[in-house]
């Protein structure tokens, strides 16, 4: 190294230091000196300038936040509209002592003991004569208790505000969704701007996905405002010609939903945990869209206590889990109309040719049998016996003959496998698998490949297979428009705040589903058909009487595979979350549908046609009939002892 | 014992009890005193800033309290020990750099941050220590003025930290750091005509990092503080707020909590980057000049102990240190007058802030360590 030659000489080197070290220092005064000769410059020379540019400066902008636009059912029924309530808001300035008052709101039980701390906290962090709301939401009680003993609470004060309120409650809150306080993460996806004044934002469904329409326009008003921001009528001798900007309210929705429908479904899901998905085939309108259980969305709009968000997160049952949008199931049965069209489709088989069922189906090569539900099997069925009496065996056999990628291909035609696209987020695909798929799902190089017997089990809705409620319900709606396809939706209009106008949102088509002929509809509806009216048809009992003509489909989809001798029957024997799901997809009147619907029960104590059939039908009558009739017919029925009948609880 | 040695052992039989306590710990009196002055200054205007928020008050007081903390307990660091642990400091907040680079967080747009689970560390604010302690270091045992070679070494140890920062972006920070390694250089006796050079090649690098290496937005502050009226509501709109707050104060001010840009929040970032201009509203131009000179009077005394401390080391850490200070306060201040153009860089110890702060008083413990010690031990 160079530098070892020379020899380090200290003295020099604190000298050279030294005198660096006073060159820094009067660059430090030239420098800071320069600032201090800006100052002058701006605070003296400048000085009147800048004190007329500050005096300009004292109108200040405050928001008015804006109406949310209401949500109405398909009818202009209210789901939900904006109340007025109450809070208690407290003024550090005003209050002597603020330990004190807190302490005596707490004996009035208006706030929590537990939450003085976190209170006084933000109270504190406030400017001082900031209003911070102590407590959201009085009851009448709790107002009346205040308003008797206001006097010896100077500061503290009653605000009125206008909150979201859902009148029907848990009526449809998992299409409608819910409004909650703007978190961190709304932020980041709103227009903060826009939002200034308001604290609730759309957080799920309707009210998250439309929430650009049904937030509206902030207003603002200018104030005359003292150096404390306090709002003066003048300042000396100044006064100012202010300017109010009116906000203009959200836009309201005209739901597709049918409150009445709705309503009739969830009553008929009491106690289950369960998804019902209504739709008008003529237009994709989403008639009823039942999740349960529900929740109250209220409670976000006035905020939860925690052990309140606990208990709904915490709950097993999953109240806050949408089953129709985001819940996948092996579509059992109900899958078997879609498997008859795609045989004729491929000609696998003949619409009259029959098939002799004896109980189980074999695969050359495998040892194990696959079983039908009926355990001496159904003897020799058509194309229509074989969908009525949901024979197992005749749809492994075509399913076999297909092979899984033509399955695949037609059955994507009908949604399963993909979205649908519904106006509102969080949708899962569901799975229509295909050896494709298979080859780019799994790790294991033995697990990619596809076995004909993975075919057996797809063709009865087993196997890899899920669909959603709503692309069962989609499915079963485009079987029954006979291929005409919309999108799914649950906004049908929307009423413009500012002009009054109502725009009718017009049905978005999709690609039809296609048959090489077009007769080819009528054995799948002819066998659904037969599901309901034949003598044999396994939802008999539960169509019966139907002033409509109806047609259904049962399905259950097995929780866990039961040993392969012995296939369980009674459900009431198994623990509750080993019992199979009971589906049922059904649509009427047949020949000119009004509505198509799919229901799925977990782990429901009967079977599809046995308890999720009468679901269904219930959801028919309370659509398709006048309330004459429906009444008429309740009156008929009361006494219903509407049992499966033994030995087919499929 | 030597004959300083007797000396100082006499002289400490007539200290006062404050003053030795200060002389048990290490500690600077007049640094000491000029530092917490500082900060009671900010710790006071942080909270009419705030619109009189005692949460904002609380919490400047106890990061204040922090930093003095972090600063007493690391003037009891023996020198030799420091320059020991400075190359490997370095060498960690290089690879810390890098991860940052690699994996760090994403805030504000800006990748800062490195998340260690428990907390969130930037190490940028390391290197601004780092940076000069390693120049420091590295020419401690050489010859100065620094040879040709050296200056080559300390050329890549300086450049590298700082386009990493640059890159992240942070060009406050990266104009620090850089700063503070050449003001090592500065001090070390580099000589003239390397000086002459490198601002006869400022013009040309000016013109590339403009055309390269700035962001849109850093392009926009520089633009903006050309002519701040062309944007009067976007990026402008600080500096012409800032402005009126400072002009409108006048030589008295409008008095403690009746500032109206401030009160009124029309001054943005009126706690953080932009608490001089508060100032300026408040408590006028004597308010200001009082503040400036408790700052030279910090910088100046900080050299003074740089410049009488042991050895080489001592010497060019403790100047880098104190010089990057004076540095951040003629950037903030600077840049709210609309001398200099907007840098994200706080206004030392009264800014409300945390790193900032912490860094800061961790630098003046190092420069207690240093050069405080001299009249207690012997060599």
């Amino acid at each position: 190294m160079s530098s070892s030659s020379r020899i380090k000489d200290h003295h020099t080197e604190q000298r050279l230091f030294e005198q660096r070290a006073i060159v820094a220092a009067i660059l430090m005064v030239v420098a800071l000196g320069a600032v201090i000769i800006r100052l002058v410059w701006l605070q003296v020379v400048q000085y009147d300038y800048f004190v007329e540019l500050s005096q300009g400066n004292r109108i200040k902008i405050e928001p008015i936040p804006p109406n949310r636009g209401l949500i109405l059912d398909r009818n202009g029924l209210p789901l939900a509209t904006n109340a007025p309530s109450y809070q208690l808001e407290l003024t550090r300035e005003q209050v002597e002592d603020i330990d004190a008052t807190l302490a005596g709101l707490s004996q009035l039980g208006l706030v929590a003991t537990a939450d003085i701390v976190e209170l006084k906290k933000d109270i504190r962090s406030r400017r001082s004569f900031d209003a911070v709301p102590v407590k959201l939401q009085l009851t009448e009680e709790e107002l009346a208790i205040f308003a008797a003993r206001r006097h010896q609470f100077p500061g503290v004060e009653i605000r009125p505000r206008l909150t979201r309120y859902y009148p029907l409650a848990d009526t449809g809150v998992h299409a409608i969704g819910y409004v909650g306080a703007i978190s961190e993460d709304d932020k980041k996806r709103l227009n903060l701007d826009e939002y200034a004044g308001t604290t609730l934002t759309g957080k799920s469904g309707v009210e998250r996905a439309y929430e650009d329409q049904l937030h509206g326009r902030t207003g603002y008003q200018q104030l005359l405002v003292n150096a404390q921001g306090r709002s003066v009528e003048r300042i000396g001798t100044e006064t100012a010609t202010l300017e109010r900007q009116e906000p203009l309210a959200g836009n309201d929705l005209y739901l597709t939903i049918d409150q009445r429908v709705q309503r009739a479904a969830e009553e008929a899901l009491r106690g289950q945990r369960a998804s019902v998905v209504a739709i008008d085939p003529n237009n994709g309108d989403v008639i009823a869209f039942v999740s349960t259980p529900g929740f109250d969305p209220n409670l976000f709009a006035r905020g939860l206590t925690r052990p309140e968000y606990l208990a709904l997160t915490e709950d097993p049952r999953r109240p806050m889990y949408d089953r129709a949008l985001r819940g996948v199931y092996p579509p059992g049965s109900t899958v078997k109309p879609l498997m008859a069209l795609a045989a004729l489709e491929y000609g696998i088989v003949g619409p009259h040719e029959t098939r002799f069922c004896r109980g189980q189906y074999r695969m050359p090569g495998v040892r194990r049998p696959w079983r039908d539900w009926k355990p001496g099997g159904h003897g020799s069925v058509d194309m229509r016996k074989a969908l009525a009496t949901s024979c197992d065996v005749y749809f492994y056999d075509i399913a076999n003959l297909m092979g899984i990628d033509r399955i695949h291909d037609y059955l994507a035609q009908f949604g399963l496998g993909k979205a649908t696209g519904i106006d509102i987020s969080g949708e899962r695909d569901g799975l229509l698998p295909s050896t494709e798929w298979k080859r780019t799902a799994f790790k294991r190089p033995e697990a990619k490949m596809w076995f004909p017997g993975d075919t057996v089990s797809v063709g009865i809705g087993q196997g890899y297979m899920t669909a959603t409620p709503l692309q069962l319900a989609h499915a079963t709606a485009t079987l029954a428009a006979r291929g005409k396809r919309f999108k799914p939706r649950l906004v049908r209009a929307i009423r413009d705040a500012a002009t009054g106008e109502t725009r009718e949102i017009p049905p978005a088509p999709l690609p039809d589903a296609k048959t090489k002929d077009p007769g080819a509809w009528e054995y799948a509806v002819g066998g659904m058909y037969d599901v309901a009216n034949a003598s044999y048809g396994s939802a008999r009992a539960a169509a019966a009487g139907t002033l409509y003509k109806m047609a259904g489909k049962s399905g259950t989809a097995q929780v866990f595979t039961v040993a392969a001798n012995e296939r369980m029957r009674k459900a009431s024997e198994l623990a509750e979350h080993l019992r199979d799901h009971a589906l049922f997809v059904a649509f009427a009147p047949v020949d000119a549908p009004k509505l198509a619907v799919a229901v799925i029960v977990e782990n429901a104590p009967a079977g599809g046609s046995g308890f999720a059939a009468p679901i269904a039908r219930r959801v028919l009558d309370v659509y398709l009939l006048t309330p004459e009739q429906l009444a008429e017919q309740d009156a008929k029925r009361k006494p219903v002892p509407a049992l499966p009948s033994p030995g087919n609880t499929e | 014992m030597s004959y300083e040695g007797l000396d100082a052992s006499r002289a400490q039989r007539t200290l006062t009890g404050g003053t030795r306590l200060l002389l048990a710990l290490h500690l600077d009196g007049p640094l000491f005193v000029g530092l917490c002055l500082v900060g009671a200054v900010g710790t006071i205007i942080v909270f009419s800033a705030s619109g009189r928020s005692f949460g904002f008050l609380e919490a400047q007081l106890m990061r204040f309290g922090l930093g003095l903390i972090a600063m007493i307990l690391l003037a009891q660091v023996p020198p030799r020990l420091i320059r020991a642990a400075t190359p490997w400091a370095f060498l960690l907040g290089l690879i810390l750099l890098v991860l940052v680079m690699i994996t760090g967080d994403i805030a504000m747009g800006a990748q800062r941050w490195l998340d260690l689970g428990f907390v969130r560390f930037q190490p940028s604010e390391m290197m601004k220590l780092a940076v000069p302690l390693a120049c420091a270091w590295y020419l401690h045992e050489r010859p100065l003025p620094p040879s040709p070679l050296s200056l080559l070494v300390l050329f890549l140890a300086i450049g590298v930290p700082t386009l990493l920062i640059a890159e992240q972006p942070d060009l406050g920070t990266s104009l620090l750091v850089a700063s503070s390694g050449a003001m090592v250089l500065l001090l070390a006796g580099l000589q003239m005509r390397y000086i002459v050079a490198v601002i006869a090649l400022l013009v040309p690098t000016a013109l590339v990092a403009w055309q390269f290496l700035l962001h849109d937005y850093q392009k926009q502050r520089v633009l903006t503080f050309l002519d701040p009226q062309s944007d009067p509501l976007g990026s402008g709109y600080h500096i012409i707020q800032s402005q009126i707050a400072i002009g409108s104060g006048g030589v008295f001010g409008k008095g403690y909590l009746n500032g109206s840009q401030a009160q009124l929040e029309f001054l943005p970032e009126r706690s953080t980057d932009f608490i001089f201009a508060v100032i300026g509203e408040e408590w006028g131009l004597i308010g200001l000049i009082t503040v400036i000179v408790l700052y030279m009077f910090v910088i100046g005394r900080a050299l003074y102990m740089a410049a009488t401390a042991q050895d080489t080391f001592a010497r060019l850490a403790a100047g880098s240190l104190s010089l990057t200070f004076c540095v951040y306060v003629f950037v903030n201040t600077g840049m709210v007058t609309g001398l200099l153009p907007v840098v994200g860089v706080p206004l030392p110890f009264v800014s409300y802030g945390g790193t900032a702060m912490v860094t800061l008083m961790a630098g003046f413990g190092i420069l207690m360590s240093l050069c405080a010690k001299r009249k207690l031990v012997s060599r």
